[in-house]
């Protein structure tokens, strides 16, 4: 009795921490969203009905975005929940982000056969669940927050790429996704675990204390650990060498996933990076950068070089997104306050286009017997014009062209590298364009150009049959939500091109939340 | 008026018209045009006839956070390339106007952005402003070109536009660095181009940008060694739109030397001197000999104007201290855009006369017997192009050659080979087409008043401007002077341009050359 008697006294010592519910509030609308998706999945709807509850998940979303502007207080913000999280700007930014994409994706698979398939509530469910982990990975002040972040994200994200079970190839992209995600994952947790065997703490703010006073800047072990978690990130943000598993999973998940993944989980991954990097190893700048800066060249020649081959566009999107990485990851080898707002800009533009590209891509796909064959695309800028255009616009931008958003965005970076001492960086950017006007030109000439024989690589013997998102029943003209979203996308993408300042003023708080910035 | 207005009126037009019937859209795009057409003209009568003074300023705040900002202006440098785009934009909507084509809208919906992007680019005066432009307007072109062009249209395009945005890309980064490593400390990274030409960059500096923008603009021209898109894209692109291209395009990169590169860049350009003459002479040469040999009459023009584009570039690093050199090469921007266009116009006359539409010389011959007004017309023009006396091309070339014999004579003594070697070229193209025995093919008659609308307008420009080539070079020799005064004096006196600290340099005055008087200037308030 004495002895349970002294555990309840132990127990009565043990406090429950403090949670500031209204910094919270986005990550419980979303997750508070699930559980309601969940539970309205069970209510007999009808078969027109069915989509509702990707509706409702929709409607959590929004929320989670009225409250991040309910709690975005731009500065240095003070962690929450014990030091465990940081609802800052940069978390409160990046993952607008990550909600803008969820709504973008859950409108465009409303249609698709994957809605059907798997049903709504469970599809939307997992959806939210991913972006709820990416909150926390953006936020995690800790190792341990960013480890469970980075898991909450990858397993509802293993089981999307699947989720088709009937189709082999999307069975084979959440396979391997599963397998290189876990290899990924397991990497970060050997190098999370040097960290905390380097510095005795798993608090970033520590961590970055102890950098430089306790533990020297050549500790084996801290350099082991630092090399571990980049190459875990890595694997997550599809930086080369460690993108290999990006166009296989791209192309057999199902295409609204693989829009999703294209912009949110990036965006994710650089958002854990500027934080791991730009606040709890930011001591150790000198150490990494150089290595960063060797993985961003390497990624933007890989990336422009594997798209230049592609037929595929969900491939070619995959690759031109590894090369994206590339001009992003300069942001972060900077290691200036430029360098997040420049990182933070291009996630905001890149999202955009990429969203407005996919958008095209799966109404094509849809429609089409060539599937996400560049060829769906022949003469789509006389047979329908409202996808012709987005398309240009986000292949223009993706490009760098002048008068979109991708403009601004490349010019943002270059300039971040050139003040932080890495023109050069800058100059390996502007080959990346160059190399890169060569696959986006063509998806141009194919829309327009028509009707002529583009030169491409040869068809593989075996014809890939359309995987994804493919209902035959469903017409061009029968999806108005996907034209929305191309179009919404697209004319964001000139218009932030034009008067980027709003876009600014947002990258201009994110770029306040980490003080240890210059 | 503020500047922004002529500027953006075509794209408005080419927006407003994608929302009004088929038939209608030309009229609106022309209409535009030819607004800014009245606008150039009223800017020309009102300009000064001497001094240097920047009009028609419009200066606004666009993305601070980058230090760029949306300044435009109107001096001696960009009023007659203003005047030029108008002019040729005009010439080349009228005779679109004047045929079908399909999906006309989207069509002059192109028409329209280039126009805009061509003219924001000449009346930028902030670099990041200049290279949006610089690089907006490819993009119109690429789709007209891809869009409606001949055969291998695409591969052509495709070619055309990787080679330039190449050039372009390049320039980005350079523009970039140089408006961050110009920034002194604790200063807002500005860059607007008086800035720029203010603070300055270090030598070392100076001389990796300069390659940079060097490639830019040497592509666009297209120049001897960066030439390869030319004859692909020439032969592609329909006559409407190759008339711009060639008329204006080109010239935008010989405007970036002279309104960027040499006020910003000044030891960079003297230390580079004899390299982008040599290019200079050598595409002089290369230009003249491929034109003689070619059958093809686009291709004719086409190494014509990489010949005329020597001549520019020479003129332009001919750095004597007079700044004749430039002021040459400013009026024969203008005057080799006068001349190509109503070129092209006629090769498309010409090809309309033979039975398979063929713009082969050796399917040519014996036009002239039915067709007194072309062939006079024709005569005017190829006599322009040769830099006959009493043309405003004989003007430019002398004032060229002035400048460079007094500075690099050896050059001077290669380049003016390539006058004589203009008459060569040209007579033959005459002889071909419009003398000689009439091929089988050929159906002579004269022109349509369709055909002679642009086609006169543009000559009656042309010997207007031979009867008054002062026009020209009174109203913008203050302002060339005022742009290569600095690489001049760097070259005549070997000190560096930071040396003259903020010297006035008195434009249109006595000047002398030698260290002593650039030291005399930096002591002189």
């Amino acid at each position: 009795v004495s002895l349970l008697a002294a555990a309840g006294s132990e127990l009565g010592k043990f406090h429950a921490p403090h949670v500031d519910w209204k910094a919270m509030s986005p990550l419980v609308a979303v997750l508070g969203g699930s559980v309601v998706v969940l539970a309205a999945a069970l209510l007999p709807w009808r078969r027109r009905q069915r989509a509702v509850p990707a509706l409702l998940a929709i409607v959590a979303l929004f929320a989670a975005i009225g409250l991040t502007i309910w709690t975005w207080e731009p500065g240095p913000a003070k962690p929450i929940v014990a030091g465990a999280l940081s609802m800052d700007t940069l978390t409160l930014g990046i993952s607008v982000l990550f909600y803008v994409a969820g709504i973008a994706t859950l409108l465009l698979s409303l249609r698709s056969a994957v809605m059907r398939e798997a049903g709504a509530g469970e599809y939307s469910m997992l959806l939210l669940w991913s972006i709820a982990g990416m909150v926390l990975l953006a936020g995690a002040e800790n190792l341990v927050t960013l480890f469970l972040g980075i898991e909450l994200l990858s397993v509802p994200l293993y089981i999307l790429c699947g989720i088709r079970v009937r189709e082999e190839a999307s069975l084979e992209a959440g396979l391997k996704y599963l397998v290189v995600g876990s290899v990924g994952s397991a990497t970060l947790l050997f190098g999370l675990a040097f960290l905390y065997g380097a510095t005795a703490s798993t608090d970033l703010s520590r961590i970055a204390d102890a950098i430089g006073t306790t533990v020297p800047l050549s500790d084996p072990l801290l350099l082991t650990g630092i090399a571990l978690a980049a190459t875990g990130l890595a694997f997550k943000a599809s930086v080369a060498p460690f993108h290999q598993w990006t166009p296989d999973v791209y192309q057999g998940a199902p295409t609204p996933v693989t829009a999703f993944m294209a912009v949110a989980t990036k965006a994710a991954a650089f958002a854990v990076l500027l934080r791991l990097f730009d606040e709890g190893l930011f001591g150790a700048h000198d150490d990494w950068a150089p290595a960063l800066a060797a993985l961003a060249v390497t990624t933007i020649v890989i990336g422009n070089a594997g798209a230049i081959a592609q037929r595929s566009l969900k491939r070619m999107l995959a690759w031109s997104g590894v090369a994206q990485a590339g001009y992003m990851l300069a942001g972060v080898v900077v290691g200036t306050r430029l360098g997040l707002q420049a990182t933070a800009f291009y996630l905001a533009v890149y999202l955009l286009m990429n969203v407005a590209a996919f958008a095209v891509v799966i109404a094509r796909e849809r429609v089409s017997e060539r599937g996400d064959d560049i060829e769906s695309l022949e003469g789509l800028g006389r047979s329908s014009p409202w996808l012709a255009w987005p398309m240009t616009i986000a292949m223009l931008a993706l490009a760098g062209i002048p008068a979109t958003s991708g403009f601004i965005g490349k010019f943002y970076l270059i300039d971040a590298t050139v003040n932080g001492d890495y023109a050069w960086l800058g100059v390996v950017i502007v080959v990346g364009s160059m190399m890169s006007l060569v696959y986006y030109l063509r998806v141009l000439a194919v829309m327009w150009m028509g009707p002529t024989r583009i030169e491409l690589p040869a068809r593989p013997g075996r014809r890939v049959r359309p995987v994804a998102g493919w209902s035959p029943e469903a017409d061009a003209r029968a999806q108005p939500e996907v034209l929305f979203v191309a179009v919404v996308c697209a004319a964001a993408t000139v218009v932030l091109g034009i008067v980027p300042q709003p876009l600014f003023h947002l990258a201009h708080d994110v770029g306040s939340s980490l003080s240890s910035l210059l | 008026m503020p500047l922004s207005v002529p500027i953006f009126a075509p794209l408005a037009a080419g927006l407003v018209s994608a929302l009004l019937p088929r038939r209608w859209a030309r009229w609106v795009v022309l209409g535009a045009a030819v607004f800014v057409l009245g606008f150039a003209i009223g800017s020309m009568a009102d300009y000064p006839t001497s001094g240097f003074r920047l009009t028609h300023v419009t200066d606004t705040k666009w993305i601070p956070e980058l230090g760029i900002r949306y300044t435009l202006g109107v001096d001696g440098l960009n009023l007659f390339l203003i005047a030029l785009t108008a002019v040729v934009w005009v010439a080349a909507l009228l005779a679109a106007a004047l045929r079908d084509w399909e999906r006309p809208r989207l069509f002059f919906f192109h028409m329209a952005l280039a126009e805009t992007a061509v003219l924001g680019a000449f009346c930028a005066q902030d670099l990041i402003l200049f290279v949006f432009f610089f690089d907006l307007m490819l993009i119109p072109f690429y789709f007209l070109i891809g869009g409606w062009g001949g055969r291998r249209r695409v591969a052509a395009t495709t070619k055309l536009v990787i080679y330039t945005l190449v050039g372009s890309l390049l320039m980005l980064a350079g523009a970039i660095a140089l408006g961050v490593l110009a920034t002194p400390d604790g200063a807002h990274v500005s860059f607007s181009l008086a800035d720029l030409a203010q603070r300055g960059v270090g030598k070392g500096t100076q001389e990796w940008i300069f390659l940079l923008f060097a490639a830019a603009f040497l592509v666009k021209a297209p120049a001897f060694p960066l030439h390869g898109w030319m004859p692909d894209g020439y032969r592609a692109a329909p006559i409407e739109v190759l008339i711009p291209f060639s008329a204006v395009l080109s010239k935008v990169g010989m405007y970036g030397f002279l309104r960027i590169v040499l006020p910003i860049m000044p030891d960079a350009s003297q230390h580079f001197q004899e390299l982008m003459i040599a290019i200079a002479v050598v595409s002089i040469l290369y230009g003249s000999v491929l034109a003689f040999t070619q059958d093809d009459a686009r291709l004719v023009v086409g190494y014509s104007s990489v010949a005329q584009l020597g001549f520019i570039l020479l003129g332009i690093f001919a750095l004597d201290l007079q700044g004749k050199g430039a002021e040459g090469a400013l009026l024969q921007m203008v005057n080799h855009g006068l001349v190509v266009a109503p070129l092209f116009l006629i090769i498309a006359a010409l090809a309309a006369r033979t039975r398979s539409g063929s713009e082969l010389l050796s399917r040519m011959g014996g036009m002239a017997t039915r067709a007194p007004v072309l062939a006079a017309l024709f005569l005017i023009v190829a006599f322009a192009t040769l830099a006959m006396p009493g043309s405003a091309n004989f003007t430019g070339e002398l004032l060229i050659l002035f400048g460079a014999f007094s500075t690099k004579i050896a050059f001077g003594l290669v380049a003016t080979a390539g006058v004589v070697l203009a008459a060569v070229y040209m007579i033959r193209v005459y002889q071909r087409s419009m003398h000689n025995r009439a091929g089988p093919e050929v159906e002579s008659r004269d022109l349509t008043r369709g055909e002679l609308i642009p086609l006169g307008a543009l000559v009656a420009v042309i010997v207007a401007l031979g009867l008054y080539p002062n026009f020209i070079t009174q109203r913008s020799e203050d302002t060339t002077q005022l742009s290569t005064y600095r690489p001049a004096l760097v070259a005549c006196s070997g000190i560096e341009s930071k040396d003259f600290g903020r010297a006035h340099f008195p434009i249109g005055g006595d000047i002398r050359c030698g260290k002593g008087y650039a030291l005399y200037l930096r002591e002189t308030p």
